[in-house]
């Protein structure tokens, strides 16, 4: 097997993903403590605001955007599996 | 997603090997980290379990733990996290140098062992705030085991329940304690291991624009013990 030829990328703007990471950590603390929200939808605003700053971090700083399918695999391979893993024990108390 | 111009291209830290198409040192750290998002996810899981099934247990955000000061250090570990990658980009660059000055610009320009000593500080600021927040929370009575008798804490828990939740039983302490704490314990692994690298392998200028795997490496771990306490933070704190 041949020794596969060197990615590339265009290198990301690191403070911009920064000041997104920040101004997203604010507006998660408005959101719990000073927004007047239901409490089901300040939930999920709530965990949408975190996976997405998890993505960024993921995509960008860890270079995941750029890196090749196989490598993206071993990272996204755990999360259905974890997902299973909750929605199973949540299940087996409802019932 | 703004972009730099094409000639900011980067180049891997080393050849790839054939197979997953990537050295395998980075091969192992990204099996490895795949293996910590089962561990977290074990333990976040169980938490969503317990909070759910028992939701009286647990006190409203901000009631006891302090938000505030979680917050910056939330914002400490997301600088870590960009110095970390300031550092990588350093090195891919050929910058080892600590810091140089700009002809024409007031700042001067960070290299690698800048960058990499910021990371390190923001690391070890955070595990020491965490500490600090670990002794002032034991000493108001939250403990692992539940609010403590005759503590404040156990105190306002009777007076007030439904804001200090029934914490007696000890399902709000041993969470905390026991997700914050590992995730703690990782962070401090990680500057652990950042010194090593800091004092044998970047203060001697070892690493090359042709060959910086271990900064990609020790990069990638720290990223995700960031990602995870984006996570920890808003279901631990905010929610």
């Amino acid at each position: 097997m041949t020794t596969p030829a060197p990615t590339t990328h265009v290198r990301p703007n690191y403070m911009l993903i920064w000041l997104y990471l920040f101004v997203m950590t604010i507006a998660e603390v408005l959101l719990a403590f000073e927004l007047p929200v239901a409490r089901n939808l300040k939930l999920i605003l709530l965990l949408i605001l975190a996976i997405w700053k998890a993505m960024l971090v993921a995509l960008f700083f860890m270079h995941l955007k750029f890196e090749r399918w196989r490598l993206r695999l071993i990272f996204l391979v755990p999360l259905p599996l974890a997902a299973i893993l909750v929605t199973t024990v949540i299940m087996e108390k409802v019932f | 997603m703004q972009t730099s111009t094409v000639t900011d291209a980067m180049r891997p830290p080393f050849p790839a090997e054939p197979g997953a198409g990537v050295y395998s040192n980075k091969l192992g750290m990204w099996v490895f980290l795949a293996s910590d998002v089962m561990f977290f996810t074990a333990l976040i899981g169980s938490y969503i379990v317990l909070r759910f099934g028992m939701a009286s247990q647990w006190a409203q955000p901000g009631a006891v733990l302090n938000v505030p000061l979680t917050g910056l250090n939330t914002f400490l570990l997301i600088c870590s996290s960009v110095s970390m990658v300031k550092a990588y980009a350093a090195i891919a660059d050929g910058k080892k140098y600590f810091l140089r000055k700009v002809p024409g610009k007031r700042l001067q320009d960070g290299g690698l062992k800048f960058w990499l000593l910021i990371t390190i500080i923001c690391g070890a600021g955070f595990v020491s705030v965490q500490l600090v927040e670990y002794i002032k929370l034991v000493g108001e009575g939250f403990t692992p085991s539940g609010y403590r008798e005759g503590s404040l804490l156990a105190e306002h828990a009777l007076a007030d329940p439904v804001k200090y939740g029934a914490g007696v039983a000890g399902m709000y302490g041993s969470t905390f304690f026991t997700m914050t704490g590992f995730h703690g314990f990782h962070v401090t692994c990680g500057v652990i291991s950042m010194l090593y690298l800091y004092f044998t392998k970047v203060l001697p200028e070892k690493y090359s624009p042709q060959d910086y795997r271990g900064i990609e490496v020790i990069g990638l771990y720290w990223h995700f013990v960031d990602l995870v306490w984006i996570i920890l933070f808003t279901i631990v704190y905010l929610i």
